[in-house]
C-alpha cells in the first residue's frame, strides 16, 4: 500500500499522476465511512451488556465488575482498530520511511512504561 | 537565506525535515495524552461499585462530535490531494469545510456540552443515611437484580444559594428521572437519548451528604479527568483550526504559486497533527461516554 509520489515535472506525466491520486482519493472516502459506521458500532455495543451475553454463552455467573471489564475491553478494541485505521491510511503509516517507525518504536516503549508506572500505584503501601 | 529540505528529502534521514518533526513532536503529544488516560484509567478501574458516575454525558452530542471530527479528518487528507493534483479551487474547498468541522467542534462543546454541566448538581450521600433516600436510589431493587448501588442524587439544584450558605440545611433538586423512578427497570442501564429534568422536587439534608457539588472539576476524580482531558483535547483543536485559517491566507496561496509542493507538505503535517486529535478523541469518546 503505496502513497501518492510527489508529483513529476514532466507535463505529460501529470495527468497520468493526477489519475493515480484519485485512486487515493477513493481510498480515503472508504476509510472515513468505514470509521463513521465503527462509531455507529461502538455506541450500540455499549448498550449490550457483554457481561450477561458471555454468561450464557459459558453458562457461568459474571460479576457486575467482570461485565463491565467485559464491556471495557470490547470498547477499547474497536477504538484501536479505528485508531489504527486513522493512523494507517490518514496518517499514511502503512507505507512509511524507516526513521519514522524508529521514532514511534521508541514512543509505545516510553508511553508503556508510562502506564506501568502509574499501575505501580495500585501497589503503594500508603494508599493501600 | 531558503529554508533546505522543505520538498526534497535529506540523504541520511529519507525525509523532508518538517516530517520528522512533526512526528517527534507527536511522540510528545502521546506521552502527554498517555499519562492522563493512564490517570484516567486506573482511577477507573480502582473504582468501588457504584462510585463511579455513568450516563451523565450526552451520548448523542458526542457521537455528533465525533462524527464532525472524523469527517474533517477526511477533508483535509482529500485538501491536501488536491494540492498533490494541483487544484487550488478543490484544496480552497475542503480547507473550508475543515476548518468549518473544527469550529462546530468546539461551539458544541463550549456553549453546550460544558455549560450544561456547569448547571447539573450531584449529592453523594453517607453511607449510613443511604436508606434514608431509598425512595431515590432504589438500591434494593438493584441489588435483587446483581447491580451496582447508587450512591448519587443528581439533577437540579432549586435552592442554589445552600451550596455557600451554612445556615440553610438542606439541598432541594429537580430530579433526574433516574432518581426519580429508581426502580423502573427501564432506569438500570443510561439512555441513549437523555431523559430531561423532572419535576418531582426531593429535599436532602445537608448532614446526610458526604459531598455535593454542581457537575465541576471538583464534583469528582470523574469531571476531573472529563474536563482536563476533553479542555486539553479542545485546546489542539482550536491550535489546528488557527494552523488551518493560516493555510488559507494570501501568503499560503503566493507559497503554492511559487512551489506548491511546499505548500502540500505544510498541509500533510498539519494534517498528520490534525489526525493525531482525531485519534485522541477516538478514545475520549468510548471512555468518557460510553462505559
Amino acid at each position: 500500500m503505496n502513497n501518492p509520489p510527489d508529483i513529476s515535472p514532466v507535463e505529460h506525466e501529470t495527468e497520468e499522476y493526477a489519475h493515480q491520486v484519485q485512486a487515493h482519493v477513493t481510498k480515503y472516502l472508504m476509510v472515513g465511512g468505514l470509521l463513521l459506521a465503527f462509531t455507529i458500532i461502538t455506541v450500540a455495543l455499549s448498550y449490550v451488556d457483554f457481561g450477561a451475553v458471555l454468561s450464557h454463552l459459558f453458562h457461568t455467573n459474571l460479576s457486575e465488575g467482570q461485565g463491565r471489564k467485559a464491556n471495557v475491553t470490547v470498547a477499547l478494541l474497536v477504538a484501536t482498530f479505528k485508531a489504527g485505521l486513522v493512523a494507517a491510511i490518514f496518517m499514511h503509516l502503512a507505507a512509511e520511511k524507516r526513521l519514522i517507525y524508529r521514532v514511534l518504536i521508541f514512543t509505545g516503549f516510553f508511553v508503556l512504561g508510562l502506564f506501568w508506572l502509574t499501575y505501580l500505584a495500585w501497589y503503594d503501601p500508603v494508599h493501600r | 537565506m531558503e529554508i533546505p529540505y522543505t520538498v526534497s528529502a535529506r540523504r541520511d534521514t529519507g525525509l523532508w525535515n518538517a516530517k520528522i518533526g512533526i512526528w517527534l513532536f507527536l511522540a510528545s503529544e502521546v506521552m502527554l495524552f498517555g499519562g492522563l488516560f493512564s490517570a484516567y484509567i486506573f482511577l477507573r478501574l480502582d473504582a468501588g461499585p457504584g462510585e463511579w458516575p455513568h450516563g451523565l454525558l450526552n451520548v448523542p452530542v458526542g457521537t455528533m462530535n465525533t462524527a464532525i471530527l472524523i469527517a474533517s479528518s477526511v477533508t483535509v487528507v482529500l485538501a491536501w490531494a488536491a494540492l498533490k493534483m494541483r487544484d487550488l479551487t478543490r484544496y480552497k474547498i475542503y480547507m473550508t469545510l475543515t476548518i468549518l468541522c473544527g469550529v462546530t467542534f468546539l461551539v458544541v462543546k463550549l456553549s453546550y456540552e460544558w455549560p450544561q454541566k456547569f448547571e447539573h448538581f450531584g449529592a453523594f450521600i453517607k453511607e449510613d443515611a443511604l436508606g434514608k433516600y431509598e425512595q431515590y436510589l432504589g438500591n434494593r431493587h438493584l441489588l435483587e437484580k446483581g447491580l451496582a448501588p447508587r450512591k448519587e442524587i443528581t439533577g437540579h439544584l432549586h435552592n442554589k444559594e445552600a451550596l455557600n450558605d451554612p445556615n440553610i440545611k438542606e439541598y432541594e433538586i429537580a430530579l433526574d428521572p433516574v432518581n426519580a423512578d429508581p426502580t423502573n427497570p427501564a432506569m438500570d442501564r443510561p439512555h441513549f437519548w437523555p431523559l430531561p429534568a423532572t419535576d418531582k422536587i426531593a429535599t436532602i439534608e445537608k448532614e446526610d451528604v458526604q459531598y455535593a457539588n454542581m457537575f465541576l472539576p471538583k464534583h469528582s476524580a470523574y469531571f476531573a479527568s472529563y474536563f482536563t482531558i476533553t479542555g486539553l483535547h479542545g485546546a489542539h483543536v482550536l491550535g489546528g483550526v488557527l494552523v488551518f485559517c493560516y493555510m488559507m491566507v494570501p501568503a499560503s496561496f503566493r507559497l503554492y504559486r511559487h512551489n506548491p509542493e511546499h505548500l502540500a507538505n505544510r498541509v500533510e503535517v498539519a494534517g498528520l497533527f490534525w489526525h493525531f486529535v482525531d485519534l485522541v478523541w477516538i478514545f475520549v469518546f468510548p471512555l468518557f461516554y460510553l462505559l
